[in-house]
């Protein structure tokens, strides 16, 4: 960042016959982190503020008794964590299952979304007439605003009315009609909406990281008698390692987090086999009125992604080192 | 971190109303959140704003509506309470008159409160008694109130050759039975919806001789009686199959929509007239009757089939002008206020006065008027209602999502969900 700061600034007094009279200025050394300031200065009010206040909250008793003077709320200490954490008390039992949906949530949709991306990308590489329509047809739900494309879903799973259960029912692929909203299916449900909408920036990603594959390497390839897997595996997967290394990580974090989607699908109190870690502690802070606990939860999550975050960093990058 | 973030959030927005929220120099100029109440947000705003105008005519005080969704309005009333700033007189539902009391961000109404808005006796006792903990006086005044009742479609009664409304929960399963077939079911619910499933546990909860709460305050959920009272309700859909299992799935008025389109032949909601109209339904197609109670009242069981519903208007203790604020109470809840906007909103007033007025004659609200005057109670005045409602109406969601993909509702798994729903009130 600093580095490509300064180089415009450093070649500036070397273009000659400006004939401009030399104003007073900073010490050339000084305007990088002049220039940095407003970033930090916003970076502070919107992340790092709110994080500190969130961590404070986590160590307070905090409820609808002390909500209005929260800052004054009686210290819990670790209280609100050990409750959180304790995987036999009702609380973390509950949060415990939720992780483990989201787990389970985010690996099938991150997983999935990518492929999609990887194929359609790839498909879409060479022109063809259609390419521009196909492309603009597959970004679609990425551009829909989250709660008009959701809500759309919502009605599509109905029971009695879903477009879903009207198609299963007349193509014959069902005699009963399923239920998408409630239950065992919903899990399901949720995950068909979630890769619907983050697949397309997989495939925004991954066909921009094409563009930069050299075309000579397919026509080696070609000419070395490498088939469509062979090529994929030895030259558009190295190629696109940088892309997909970033790719995958921001979709893991997107997708873990993901508040919209089971919000709009289900409400504020989604059916226990797809009760999202952020919709769980949606529900503890402000609908069971527990800001501390809350706030516990939030924290603990965000351990957590720290380190998967810290650690995939560090196999990506080793792999990518030894590579 | 969300709870810090939207906080800050909410607090910056907040912020920003201030500037029209205060008493200015000449002209005093006050910020109100009103619930939803008609059909449209649009709609409320065009019934209150002559009414407004009227207020700012008599008294120089404008007043800056703002008709804020139920879905928001719990949120935004504590961020309000949070920062202190926001509007500075609210609606709250009167579910929530304890826990919004607990916060201290509101007015409490003692006796020279009252006496400034026309003095205790005027409200509607019952509907005063839900606007706060019991001891303590009221966190608001009650606006418009509310009951619940059994609504049903009279030409399937008749064509079914009943000629009653059921009287029994016995009563209602035999009806409902009779009127099941085809696309048409006996019984419409609102499984989805934990507020609305909570009120229902109440309801039959006091029916079976249960309480959710004891006298200091804890929760009782898991008793005995409650787990009878849920597994009745419950069982309309799982064993007496008057319900339509899709019905587990309806958490936005569907069943009120059912109701209305035919589909099914009753239907349990508080003051449901005005949506019946705005879903095309005719008032003369359906009946009123009180919800019905067992043939046989269960040991301990109360003469209870309603909860005191109902809106209550409420005013920030940080307002800058605490005495505008008040007068503008006493405006709403007069009586020529009380008879124009109940009758619009097809609701009942919530003071003694005006409660022979021609406006509140009709079948609908003499039947809801009588249910409030001799058969409701109020919901538990606990600290912690609002988690009760969020807690046991979440346990019940999951029981009819058992019960509509036909797994047997036992009272072992009432009892369990309801275990540990109690348990979780804990933390």
């Amino acid at each position: 960042m600093v580095t490509t700061t300064t180089a415009p600034v450093r070649a500036e007094p070397s273009t000659p016959g400006a004939g401009r009279k030399k104003k007073p200025r900073l010490p050339r050394s000084k305007l990088p982190y002049l220039l940095l300031l407003p970033a930090i200065a916003l970076e502070l009010l919107v992340h790092v503020i709110p994080m500190v206040v969130g961590v404070w909250m986590s160590l307070l008793e905090l409820t609808q008794f002390q909500i209005r003077n929260w800052s004054a709320a009686p210290f819990a200490g670790l209280d609100n964590y050990r409750a959180t954490l304790d995987i036999n008390g009702p609380v973390g039992e509950e949060l415990l299952h939720s992780f483990w949906v989201t787990v389970l949530y985010t690996t099938f949709s991150v997983g999935l979304s990518w492929l999609f991306g990887l194929f359609a990308g790839v498909f879409l590489q060479r022109p063809f007439p259609g390419r521009s329509l196909l492309r603009t047809l597959f970004l679609t739900p990425y551009a829909l605003p989250v709660y008009a494309a959701v809500i759309t879903w919502t009605f599509i799973y109905q029971r009695d009315t879903g477009l879903l259960n009207e198609l299963l029912t007349t193509t014959g692929l069902a005699d009963d009609r399923p239920f998408w909203l409630i239950g065992g299916n919903s899990f399901w449900a949720l995950l068909v909406v979630s890769v619907w909408r983050s697949w397309p920036f997989a495939f925004l990603c991954i066909m921009a990281g094409l563009q930069n594959v050299p075309t000579e390497m397919y026509e080696a390839a070609a000419i070395d008698g490498a088939g469509f897997w062979r090529r994929l595996k030895d030259v558009t997967l190295p190629m696109l390692r940088p892309v997909n290394q970033v790719l995958i990580l921001v979709l893991f974090l997107w997708t873990f987090n993901d508040f919209n989607t089971p919000f709009v699908l289900f409400g504020g109190s989604a059916p226990e086999q797809a009760d999202l870690i952020s919709i769980h502690i949606y529900r503890s802070s402000f609908i069971t009125w527990n800001f501390g606990q809350g706030s516990a939860m939030s924290v603990a999550l965000l351990l957590f992604l720290l380190l998967v975050t810290a650690a995939y960093l560090l196999v990506t990058n080793r792999r990518r080192e030894h590579a | 971190m969300t709870a810090a973030a939207v906080m800050l959030a909410a607090s910056i927005t907040a912020c920003g109303d201030d500037s029209d929220s205060g008493s200015g120099g000449g002209a005093k100029t006050l910020t109100y959140w009103a619930s939803n109440q008609g059909a449209s947000i649009d709609f409320d705003k065009q019934t209150l704003q002559p009414e407004l105008d009227k207020f700012e005519q008599q008294t120089g005080i404008k007043v800056n509506v703002e008709v804020v969704p139920w879905s928001d309005l719990l949120n935004r009333l504590l961020a309000a309470a949070t920062s202190g700033k926001g509007p500075d007189v609210v609606n709250i539902g009167n579910t929530w008159s304890a826990s919004l009391q607990a916060t201290g961000a509101f007015v409490p109404f003692d006796d020279a409160t009252l006496n400034s808005v026309g003095g205790k006796d005027r409200f509607v006792p019952a509907a005063l008694a839900a606007a706060g903990a019991p001891g303590q006086p009221p966190t608001a005044v009650p606006l418009y109130s509310l009951a619940y009742a059994l609504y049903y479609n009279k030409k399937m009664f008749a064509d079914a050759g009943v000629t009653a409304p059921p009287t029994t929960w016995e009563e209602l399963i035999e009806v409902g039975k009779k009127l099941t077939k085809g696309q048409q079911w006996g019984l419409a619910v609102e499984g989805a919806n934990p507020s609305e499933n909570a009120h229902h546990a109440f309801a039959f909860g006091q029916q079976w001789g249960g309480e959710w709460f004891d006298a200091s305050g804890k929760p009782t959920f898991d008793t005995p009686q409650n787990v009878a009272a849920v597994k009745r309700y419950i069982d309309f859909m799982a064993v007496d199959k008057i319900v339509n299992p899709s019905n587990a799935e309806y958490a936005q008025n569907q069943s009120v929509a059912d109701f209305a389109n035919g589909k099914a032949a009753m239907l349990l909601w508080q003051a449901a007239g005005n949506a019946f109209k705005a879903q095309g339904m005719a008032a003369d197609a359906y009946g009123v009757a009180p919800v019905p109670f067992p043939a046989t009242a269960p040991a301990g069981g109360k003469k209870v089939n309603s909860m005191v519903a109902g809106i209550n208007i409420a005013v920030f203790k940080h307002t800058k002008d605490k005495d505008a604020a008040l007068q503008f109470v006493k405006f709403m809840t007069s009586d020529a206020e009380q008879v124009q906007l109940n009758k619009t909103y097809g609701s009942l007033p919530s003071v003694t006065t005006v409660a022979s007025d021609a406006a509140f004659q009709a079948e609908e609200q003499k039947v809801l008027a009588q249910v409030l005057a001799t058969s409701a109670a109020p919901l538990p005045q606990v600290a912690e209602e609002s988690k009760f409602e969020t807690l046991v109406g979440t346990a019940m969601k999951e029981l009819f999502a058992d019960a509509a993909s036909g797994k047997p509702v036992t009272e072992q798994a009432i009892k369990e969900k309801l275990s540990n729903a109690q348990q979780q009130m804990g933390s």
